[in-house]
């Protein structure tokens, strides 16, 4: 009862001296917008250009950043290693050379080149050329792109993610060798290993053949769920969010449908039996589309398409604490937004496990279509 | 402009389906819990077939 007491003073306690906080940083704030009103931002835009930024992959990783008194631009977090290779060979150096530049303004010089940062793309500038020139769609016009294999936040995210399944996984099978129950944290992950086997990779593959498919599927769900529940967390990784690793993972399950594919199988795709000969080739170009380019399109772009919307509506639902700070006040404007954020972000918990799950499902399924007997003769 | 309301148009038709899907998968359920798993999982499956073709034709007029 005491402790209890405790805490309610305690968070009472914590919540005045927040609330306060804002009030007190809102009010020299509007005293900085009085004083020049010139240099004043807009807050729509400049919430919109976050979030664009939020959802693409980026170079650094920074946590957060503030302008200071003097109208300095400081930033926290780290500098990833950029690994390009050009013309000249292999060239890396790290990130922070960019000085947080994503303009192209800042121009690195390795090897004898010129390297300028647009819009998280990194761009070689001609040898002639000492600054980086635009077009009126503001594409460069005297530079072009290299092949980038830095280690960006994504990058780092799939790294971390992908030890740390290992890292999980390598135990529960440890675990197995000595006891028949697991203990720990494999308890919570034993009941989802038979999840995916019992209910996704049995069912829609089939008795006889799910065994050879069982590790890749668990391996896509884990590894899907995993990077979707770091997405909401604070650090602002948003790994499932970019096409590339959406497209990459669509591709996997593409090879092993088509490679596990039966005689059967491609029997039924080419030339159909059972229907008139006339119609056969145009089933054959129907069903070719569908297997090779529409299935996987489906699975890269589901994915990649429910995880930034997600980001992007629970961003815009905290930036409605510095949209509406005018017309609700601060305390109604950031009680709002963390109620709408707070459910939004629940909601987000569920379509992690969801997508992950229908990512498996839609594989183990069209795997299962490719591997099943076609006994029945039509 | 245009794409804008294509972009209604193709939401309009995909929550059409997702509440036909959705609405029938309900009815088959109050007539048949025992079969509540079965049909979930269909309806999981046709939704997320729709909603594939729904987000190709959002990501196609962008």
């Amino acid at each position: 009862m005491k402790i209890a007491q405790k805490t309610i003073k305690f968070l009472t306690i914590a919540m005045v001296a927040f609330f306060t906080a804002t009030t007190f940083a809102s009010g020299t704030d509007k005293k900085h917008d009085d004083q020049n009103d010139g240099g004043r931002v807009n807050t729509k835009e400049e919430v919109e250009a976050y979030i664009l930024h939020h959802i693409k992959d980026s170079h650094d990783f920074s946590l957060f950043s503030y302008t200071g008194d003097n109208g300095e631009r400081h930033h926290f977090g780290f500098p990833l290693p950029i690994i390009l290779w050009t013309s000249e060979g292999l060239v890396t150096f790290m990130s922070s050379e960019f000085h947080h530049n994503d303009d192209g303004h800042v121009i690195v010089e390795k090897k004898g080149l010129k390297f300028a940062k647009v819009h998280s793309k990194i761009y070689e500038l001609d040898e002639s050329a000492s600054s980086i020139n635009f077009d009126e769609t503001h594409h460069p016009t005297n530079a072009h792109k290299v092949l980038d294999f830095s280690i960006t936040k994504s990058v780092v995210g799939i790294l971390f993610i992908g030890l740390l399944l290992l890292f999980w996984f390598s135990r529960l099978a440890k675990q197995y060798k000595t006891k028949k129950v697991p203990t720990g944290f494999a308890r919570v992950l034993e009941p989802l290993v038979i999840y995916v086997r019992d209910e996704i990779a049995k069912p829609n593959i089939g008795e006889k053949h799910y065994r050879r498919f069982t590790g890749y599927l668990l391996t896509v769900f884990f590894f899907i769920w995993v990077l979707n529940l770091l997405g909401l967390t604070p650090f602002g990784f948003n790994v499932t969010g970019q096409l590339a690793v959406t497209a990459c993972l669509a591709i996997f399950t593409l090879v092993i449908y088509t490679v596990s594919g039966t005689k059967g199988y491609w029997m039924h795709m080419v030339w159909m039996p059972g229907v008139p000969v006339l119609i056969r080739p145009v089933l054959a170009i129907i069903e070719l589309a569908g297997a090779l380019l529409i299935k996987p399109f489906s699975l890269l772009v589901r994915l990649f398409a429910n995880i930034s919307a997600g980001h992007i509506v629970v961003m815009s639902l905290i930036a409605i604490m510095f949209t509406l700070k005018e017309s609700l006040g601060v305390v109604g404007a950031t009680g709002l937004s963390l109620v709408l954020s707070f459910f939004i972000t629940l909601i987000e918990v569920l379509v992690a496990f969801l997508q992950a799950y229908i990512f498996t499902m839609l594989s183990a399924l069209f795997i299962g279509m490719a591997v099943e007997d076609h006994d029945e003769h039509h | 402009m245009y794409n804008l309301i294509g972009a209604g148009l193709i939401v309009i038709g995909a929550g059409i389906g997702l509440g036909q899907i959705g609405g029938k998968a309900m009815e088959g359920i109050a007539r048949q819990p025992e079969a509540t798993g079965k049909i979930q999982t269909a309806m999981i499956i046709i939704a997320a077939l729709l909603e594939g073709l729904a987000f190709g034709a959002l990501f196609l007029g962008k």
